[in-house]
C-alpha cells in the first residue's frame, strides 16, 4: 500500500513526525496525563493503525497529529512537526489554514460530525472553497467525481441532500470526500467504521482504502477492531494507558507480537463455545408479527430457544433483533401471534403477566449506564429484586446480596458504590447480578457487549458461560458481532428485515452451504488475515 | 402539497381553537368580577327599576351562556360592541363604539412596540453572537453583567432614571410622550424616544442571554469541533455552523418578548403619559367597561397566539429534517 521509494533519501520521505508528546486532561479538578510521550513518524502515502483499547488515548493522539487538544485537555510537551513545521509553534491561525487542506479528519459518528443545517456538498467543498485553492465550481465538480469513486449512489444529486436524508454507512463516505475534496497530505481516520454494520463497513472500507490509494494520501488510521486495522495499515502502534506498546508493520505485528498484551488483544478473539443440541424448549416465538405504530416491524418470525443452552440472534441493525426481545418481555404486546414459556402461552402484554412470568424472565441491556438509576447504590440496584420476587429482607437479603455479588466475580466492597463509580466492565456485571438476582429461568441479552473493549468483553462472555454451566440459564443473545456469536452460542438465529432467514446449530449456520444473506453477513466480517478485503472484493466481482 | 405546509395549517387550526378557548376563559372572568355595572354608573341612590331598566337595555339580564355566544358571533362578524361609558341615569347616550375607542390606542401601541422591536432584537441578537464568539472574556462578562443589571431593576425605575438624566439634565428626549396621529413621523419618534429606550433595556437581557447560551449550547457538538478541524475560524463556526441550527429556541424567546411589549407595558405607558393599549384597558377595569375590557383581553391572547405560531413557524423552516424530509 505504501510508496517505499527505495531512491528517495529516508529523510525527506518523513511527512509527520510527532516527538514526545505528552497531553493532559483536565478531570476532577486536576490535570492527568493521558498520552506519555509517545513518538511518532508518518512517511508520505503510508497508513498507519493506531489500537487500543477506550482510554488508550488513540484518538488523543490522533487529534494531536493535527496539533489539536480537545476542549479540557493540554499539550505539556513535546513537538508535531508537519513537513517541518512544528504545529505546536505557530499561531493558531496558521494551524487552522492547515487543517481541512493540508491535514483532514474523518470523525467517528458521521450522523454527528455533519452540520444537520446544510447540504452534503456545501459541507464537503469547505475547506477547499475557503482555500481558495480552486473556483467553486470546479470544487463542486470535483466533489462529485469523489462520490462517484467512493461508489456513492446517485453521486451528481446525493451531495443536494441533508445528512439526515441519507444512512450513516453513505455519510461516512460523503465524509471520506469532504476529506478527500482539498487533497490532504494526511488524513485522520478516528474509528470511522464503528458505528456501521458489518455489511455497510465492508464497502466503507474498501472504498476508503481505494481513495487514500488512489492519491497517495497518508493516513493516521485510529480503531480498537484488530481486523479492520489489519485490512488497512502498513504498520501498527499498539497504545494502552497513553504509552506506546510496540510498533511494527502490519504482517508482523499480527504473526508475531512481541508485547504479551498486544497478544492478550489478539486471542479475545479465539474463544469459542462447544454447542450443545437439546429438544427441550424455554421458549418460543410462534409466528409474531409486531410493528411500531404503522411501521411494520416483525413479519411473522420463529425463534425457540431451548433449556439450558444460549441462541444468538444476529443481524444488521434495523432487522428486528431487538424488537423480538422487546415482544418476548411484554413491552410490545405483538400484533398477531404467540410467545409461549414452559409451554404455556404468556399474555401479550406486560401489565397482564404474573409477577412470577415477570421473574422468570429478566432482560440485560448494551447500554448499562442508562439501564441503572444513578441514584442507587449497588447494594439497592441488587436488593430490588431480590425483595421485590422473593420478600427477602435485613439479613437474609445482605447475604444473598453478597452471594450475587461474588457470582459476578465481585465483592463487598461494592455494596455502597453508585454506578458512576463504577467501570464500564463492572457496570454490565452488576446488570448481570440483577438479572440473577430475580433467580430468571430465561436472560435476554441485548448487544450486552457491544459498548464494552474487547478484553472486558472477552471477560463478561466468560462470565455468562460459567454461569450458564453452573446454574443452567438459557440465554438468548442479541448481537451483530459474529465473534461474540462463535464465543458464547449453541444455536444461532439470522434475521433480517424483520423476517428470521435461518435458525439452527451453530456449526450448520456456520458452514455452507448458506442462504445469501447469511452468506454476505458471515462473508462481511473482518479477519485478522491482511489479505483479507482484497480477497473478499476480488471474490465479489468475479461472481 | 409540502409536508410543511400541512403542519402549519395544523398549528393555524390550533392557533384558532386556542383563541376560541380563551375568548370563552376571558369571558367567563369578566363576567365573574365583582360588582354591577349598572350600580356603578347610576350610584347608590338609584332605584330598583331604573336599574333593572339599565340593565336590560345593555342586555345584561340575559344569560351569560346566551351572551357569550351574540357577543362571540358579533366579534366574529367584526363588531367589537359598543363601550358602556358614556351612558348616564338621566338616560343620555354619548357611547362610543368599542373599535374607535381601541383604534387609536392600538396603533400607538403597535408603534411604541414596533420601534422598540426594531432596536431591541438586532441589537440582542449582535449582543448574544458577540458574546458567545468571546465567551468568558471581558467582553462577554461586561455585556452579561449589563444586561442583568438593566432586567433586574424595576421598569419605573429604569424609566425616571432615564427621564432625569436625558430629559431633566441634559434635556435630549422630552418626559411626555404624548402623541397624536397629526404629528409629523419624526417628532413622533422623538416624543416615544425614552419610552423605547426603557422597553429596549427591559427585554435586551432575555433575548441576547438565550441567543448566546443557544449558541453556547451548539458549541459542544461533534459538528462544530469537525467544522473547526477543517479549518473554520471562529466567526464563521458561529455564524455559518451554530446559528442556522439555533433559530428555534432565539425565535420563541423573540416572540415571547414582542408579546410583552404589546400586552405588558402599561407600567411605561403610565409614566411617559403615553396613550396606548394598557392605560386603556386598565381604565376599563376600574369603570366595568365590559365590552372594552373584552376586546382587548381577546387582542392580548391574538397577539400571543399569532407571535408564537411564528416562532414555531420559523423553528420548522429552519430546521432541514421538517423541511426536507427523507
Amino acid at each position: 500500500m505504501s510508496i517505499d521509494n527505495g531512491a528517495d533519501e529516508q529523510n525527506s520521505d518523513i511527512l509527520l513526525d510527532m516527538r514526545n508528546i505528552h497531553i493532559e486532561g483536565f478531570s476532577d479538578e486536576q490535570w492527568h496525563p493521558i498520552i506519555k510521550g509517545v513518538d511518532l513518524q508518518l512517511k508520505r502515502g503510508q497508513i498507519m493503525g493506531l489500537i487500543g483499547e477506550s482510554g488508550a488515548g488513540k484518538s488523543t493522539l490522533g487529534l494531536a497529529a493535527m496539533g489539536f487538544a480537545r476542549a479540557g485537555c493540554r499539550f505539556t510537551q513535546g513537538e508535531v512537526n508537519f513537513e517541518g513545521t512544528d504545529l505546536l509553534k505557530i499561531k493558531p491561525s496558521q494551524r487552522r489554514k492547515l487543517w481541512g487542506t493540508s491535514i483532514a479528519y474523518v470523525a467517528q459518528s458521521a450522523a454527528a460530525a455533519f452540520n444537520p443545517a446544510h447540504r452534503l456538498i456545501e459541507q464537503t467543498i469547505e475547506s477547499a472553497t475557503r482555500s481558495s485553492m480552486r473556483p467553486d465550481n470546479d470544487s463542486r465538480a470535483d466533489a462529485i467525481e469523489l462520490y462517484r469513486s467512493l461508489q456513492l449512489p446517485d453521486p451528481d444529486s446525493i451531495g443536494l441532500r441533508y445528512p439526515h436524508q441519507v444512512s450513516g454507512g453513505q455519510l461516512q463516505r460523503v465524509m471520506t470526500a469532504m476529506a478527500m475534496s482539498a487533497r490532504p497530505d494526511l488524513i485522520i481516520f478516528d474509528e470511522p467504521t464503528t458505528a456501521l454494520d458489518v455489511t455497510t463497513q465492508v464497502e466503507v472500507l474498501a472504498s476508503m482504502r481505494q481513495i487514500v490509494e488512489q492519491h497517495n494520501t497518508a493516513a493516521i488510521y485510529i480503531t480498537h477492531d484488530l481486523a479492520v486495522v489489519a485490512q488497512m495499515a502498513d504498520v501498527i502502534k499498539v497504545l494502552r494507558y497513553g504509552e506506546e506498546v510496540e510498533q511494527a508493520d502490519t504482517r508482523t505485528m499480527l504473526s508475531d507480537p512481541k508485547q504479551d498484551y498486544t497478544r492478550s488483544l489478539w486471542s479475545v478473539r479465539s474463544l469459542e463455545k462447544a454447542e450443545a443440541k437439546s429438544e427441550d424448549i424455554v421458549l418460543s416465538m410462534q409466528d409474531v408479527h409486531a410493528a411500531y405504530g404503522k411501521v411494520k416491524v416483525l413479519h411473522g418470525i420463529d425463534i425457540n430457544l431451548p433449556r439450558g443452552k444460549t441462541v444468538a440472534v444476529v443481524g444488521e441493525s434495523g432487522s428486528g433483533k431487538s424488537t423480538a426481545a422487546r415482544v418476548i418481555t411484554g413491552l410490545l404486546p405483538p400484533e398477531s401471534g404467540s410467545v409461549h414459556f414452559n409451554g404455556e402461552a404468556l399474555p401479550p402484554a406486560l401489565n397482564a403477566r404474573t409477577p412470577d412470568q415477570l421473574r422468570k424472565i429478566q432482560m440485560i441491556y448494551q447500554m448499562a449506564d442508562t439501564a441503572m438509576n444513578p441514584r442507587q447504590t449497588v447494594e439497592q440496584i441488587i436488593g430490588r429484586p431480590i425483595s421485590l420476587y422473593h420478600g427477602l429482607s435485613g439479613k437474609q437479603k445482605a447475604a444473598r446480596i453478597t452471594e450475587l455479588l461474588h457470582m459476578i466475580e465481585l465483592d463487598e466492597s461494592f455494596l455502597d458504590r453508585l454506578p458512576a463509580e463504577l467501570s464500564g466492565g463492572q457496570k454490565q456485571r452488576i446488570c448481570i447480578a440483577r438479572a440473577l438476582a430475580a433467580e430468571p429461568d430465561v436472560i435476554i441479552c441485548d448487544e450486552v457487549t457491544s459498548a464494552l473493549d474487547q478484553i472486558v468483553q472477552e471477560g463478561i462472555l466468560k462470565l455468562l458461560l460459567r454461569l450458564q454451566e453452573q446454574y443452567g440459564y438459557s440465554y438468548l443473545f442479541i448481537t451483530h458481532d459474529i465473534a461474540t456469536v462463535k464465543a458464547i452460542s449453541d444455536e444461532i438465529v439470522v434475521m433480517y428485515q424483520g423476517e428470521v432467514v435461518e435458525q439452527g446449530l451453530k456449526s450448520d449456520i456456520l458452514s455452507p452451504p448458506f442462504p445469501e444473506y447469511t452468506d454476505l453477513l458471515l462473508s462481511s466480517v473482518p479477519e485478522m488475515d491482511p489479505d483479507w478485503l482484497s480477497n473478499l472484493l476480488n471474490a465479489r466481482t468475479a461472481s | 402539497m409540502h409536508p410543511v405546509f400541512i403542519t402549519i395549517i395544523k398549528r393555524l387550526g390550533l392557533g384558532v381553537l386556542t383563541l376560541l378557548v380563551v375568548s370563552a376563559i376571558i369571558f367567563s372572568s369578566v363576567t365573574m368580577l365583582p360588582g354591577d355595572f349598572g350600580e356603578a354608573v347610576l350610584g347608590q341612590a338609584a332605584t330598583e327599576e331604573t336599574v333593572a331598566a339599565f340593565r336590560e337595555e345593555l342586555g345584561l339580564d340575559k344569560p351569560a351562556v346566551v351572551r357569550y355566544f351574540e357577543w362571540a358571533g358579533a366579534v366574529l362578524k367584526g363588531d367589537l360592541g359598543t363601550s358602556f361609558s358614556g351612558r348616564s341615569a338621566s338616560g343620555s347616550d354619548r357611547s362610543r363604539s368599542v373599535a374607535e375607542m381601541i383604534g387609536p390606542r392600538l396603533k400607538n401601541t403597535l408603534f411604541l412596540a414596533g420601534v422598540t422591536a426594531i432596536i431591541a432584537v438586532p441589537l440582542a441578537i449582535l449582543l448574544g453572537l458577540s458574546a458567545a464568539l468571546f465567551r468568558n472574556s471581558w467582553y462577554d462578562r461586561t455585556v452579561n453583567a449589563t444586561t442583568l443589571t438593566t432586567i433586574s431593576m424595576p421598569e419605573f425605575f429604569v424609566a425616571y432614571v432615564l427621564i432625569l438624566f436625558f430629559s431633566s439634565l441634559w434635556n435630549v428626549f422630552p418626559s411626555l410622550a404624548t402623541v397624536d396621529p397629526s404629528m409629523p413621523l419624526g417628532e413622533r419618534l422623538n416624543r416615544i424616544a425614552l419610552p423605547a429606550i426603557t422597553l429596549t433595556l427591559v427585554i435586551v437581557a432575555h433575548m441576547m442571554r438565550m441567543t448566546r447560551a443557544a449558541i453556547i449550547n451548539l458549541l459542544a457538538s461533534p459538528y462544530i469541533e469537525m467544522a473547526r478541524l477543517k479549518g473554520a475560524s471562529r466567526t464563521e463556526i458561529i455564524l455559518k455552523h451554530a446559528l442556522p441550527n439555533a433559530w428555534a429556541p432565539i425565535a420563541t424567546v423573540i416572540a415571547f418578548n414582542l408579546a410583552y411589549l404589546v400586552v405588558g407595558v402599561v407600567v411605561v405607558e403610565v409614566v411617559f403619559v403615553y396613550p396606548g393599549i394598557g392605560q386603556l384597558m386598565v381604565d376599563s377595569v376600574s369603570s366595568r367597561d365590559i365590552p372594552v375590557v373584552q376586546a382587548c383581553a381577546l387582542i392580548f391572547a391574538g397577539t400571543y397566539i399569532i407571535l408564537n405560531l411564528v416562532a414555531d413557524i420559523i423553528g420548522i423552516v429552519t430546521n432541514p429534517r421538517l423541511l426536507h424530509p427523507r
